[in-house]
């Protein structure tokens, strides 16, 4: 499917930078970014640059990739917990896939992710190293 | 509102089906489900179909299907949650009836879906995810049920056998069903050195990409009467939503969405699940069956594994799960597994259930629990022997 780059580049703020949504009532943060707290209805927010460490909640392997990555099978895929406590999805880089765990600790890096549709465009956002220091 | 009754079933053949268009699969069903009920027209339809679009590039399906059943100029609605388009398209119908807007109304779902390539069937059905947070960074859906299974794994001890006898279960069951895709059993250590798809899912673990039809005939208890032909009554209709991402769930260990649906459709049918006596339910991976009958209360959290190895929930059971073979062994057309799940469970109570696996338990009461995406959705239907 052709996309044009509006498509990328509306998402850059989250993508790029880690933007989030923190709410004042119940002072939780989501990401990417909403206009209501799913718990409070609380519309009232700031912006919040997210932490760059966490854990991971659970984990895959994926061995068989969706097209975008079947040269970069198998590879690890994460919901990650940062020390924050907003939680995200991504994919787990510069580890052996076979030692990926839960409770593992990580760090939040700025990756090339894919490159979208028939038009070519190089996506980046966050991958999962395993923290190491 | 009127009771609302399931009166005649159909499903077209189910499997790689490359002899038959996405029209005619519907076409099958319908007429099928038209000639066992014993009416002379319809007075509105509804068609489940998760993405005709993206699958065989057409939509506009109102149109379309009631066209080609030689019935355009009815009212016809498109119906899409995902994987629980089928379901939902069940309950619109049964919506319809119960009000008094209409008084036989068909509830159908269809998909045709190995007319593309295996990568665009994927892409396809990833839709059914978050695109931007979930798909964008390399998910799949065996990816993010297989995530539910590691932490359903870490929190309760869930094992490798207790999901393979979900798959061998599935499989035994499927064998007694011609329509079934893989109408086979499958042996432990088949399903355990399966190809690996994603950790711990292996390809027998997982439901396969299927063409496929199914309708019902929905009418009054009057109507029904007249008629003259078996039918049962829907008591009890239930459907929910959760959030689409998988990381923003509290506990991914549970999904919430049928909680909620069952809760919902059990309340309404007076009844709880004591009063059940078999269910269908949306084992589009066997983690997911595993979890779906924790979720709704059948069993409590990290218990259900135990049970189903010991049997509890197999065809000679106490709670016999997926009687037709589920979606792992009579295939997964995802517009059309909501409707067929109906299908069966109309089957069962009418006693008409083929090939050796109907129940011989006599049951009263039938369940039905479809699932869209990774739990986003969730619609469940309650239903009684007339």
């Amino acid at each position: 499917m052709s996309q044009f780059s509006s498509r990328s580049w509306r998402e850059y703020p989250q993508r790029y930078r880690g933007e989030a949504s923190k709410f004042t009532k119940s002072g939780k943060t989501y990401y990417p970014p909403r206009t209501i707290d799913p718990e409070t209805g609380d519309k009232e927010q700031t912006l919040v640059k997210l932490p760059d460490t966490g854990k991971v909640l659970t984990y895959t392997v994926i061995r068989v990739a969706p097209y975008q990555w079947g040269d970069n099978a198998p590879y690890g895929l994460a919901i990650v917990e940062l020390t924050d406590g907003t939680r995200l999805m991504g994919q787990m880089a510069d580890v052996n896939v076979d030692e990926i765990k839960i409770g593992m600790e990580v760090r939040v890096e700025f990756r090339r992710i894919q490159t979208e549709g028939h038009s070519g465009i190089i996506s980046y956002g966050h991958k999962f190293t395993p923290k190491w220091w | 509102m009127r009771t609302v009754c399931v009166v005649g079933a159909g499903m077209s053949t189910w499997g790689e089906v490359w002899r038959k268009s996405f029209r005619q699969l519907f076409v099958d069903a319908a007429l099928e489900a038209i000639e066992k009920s014993g009416v002379d027209h319809l007075d509105s339809l509804y068609i489940g179909c998760m993405s005709g679009g993206l699958f065989v590039h057409q939509e506009h399906l109102g149109s379309l299907m009631a066209d080609y059943l030689g019935m355009a100029g009815i009212p016809a609605t498109r119906v899409e949650s995902a994987c629980a388009s089928g379901g939902l398209a069940v309950r619109s119908a049964y919506i319809e009836v119960a009000s008094g807007m209409s008084d036989i109304v068909m509830a159908s779902g269809v998909e045709k879906m190995t007319d593309c390539h295996g990568d665009d069937a994927s892409a396809a059905l990833a839709t059914a995810a978050d695109q931007e947070y979930e798909v964008f960074h390399g998910a799949t859906f065996p990816g993010l049920y297989a995530m539910m299974a590691h932490a359903h794994m870490a929190k309760y001890g869930t094992t490798r056998q207790m999901l393979t006898a979900i798959s061998v279960k599935n499989h035994f069951n499927g064998s007694m069903n011609p329509v079934a895709q893989y109408p086979f059993k499958v042996k432990p250590e088949t399903v355990e050195s399966s190809v690996m798809i994603a950790d711990p899912l292996r390809i027998l673990d997982c439901s396969p990409i299927t063409d496929g039809a199914a309708a019902v005939i929905l009418t009054t208890e009057e109507i029904a009467k007249k008629l003259g032909k078996p039918y049962i009554k829907i008591i009890g209709s239930g459907a929910a939503t959760d959030t689409i991402q998988l990381a923003q769930r509290a506990d991914m260990t549970t999904i919430k969405a049928a909680t909620l649906a069952a809760d919902r459709a059990l309340r309404m049918a007076g009844k709880t699940l004591k009063d059940v006596n078999f269910a269908e339910v949306h084992d589009c991976f066997t983690i997911a069956e595993l979890v779906i009958l924790e979720s709704i209360g059948l069993y409590a959290p990290g218990k259900a594994g135990a049970a189903i190895l010991a049997g509890e929930t197999a065809l000679d059971g106490k709670f016999p799960i997926n009687t037709s073979g589920g979606l792992k062994s009579k295939g997964h057309p995802v517009g059309a597994t909501g409707v067929a799940q109906v299908v069966e469970v109309y089957k069962q109570l009418t006693g008409q259930a083929e090939g050796g696996r109907q129940l011989k338990s006599r049951p009263k009461i039938g369940m039905t629990q479809n699932m869209g995406g990774s739990g986003g959705s969730s619609v469940v239907h309650i239903m009684e022997v007339a």
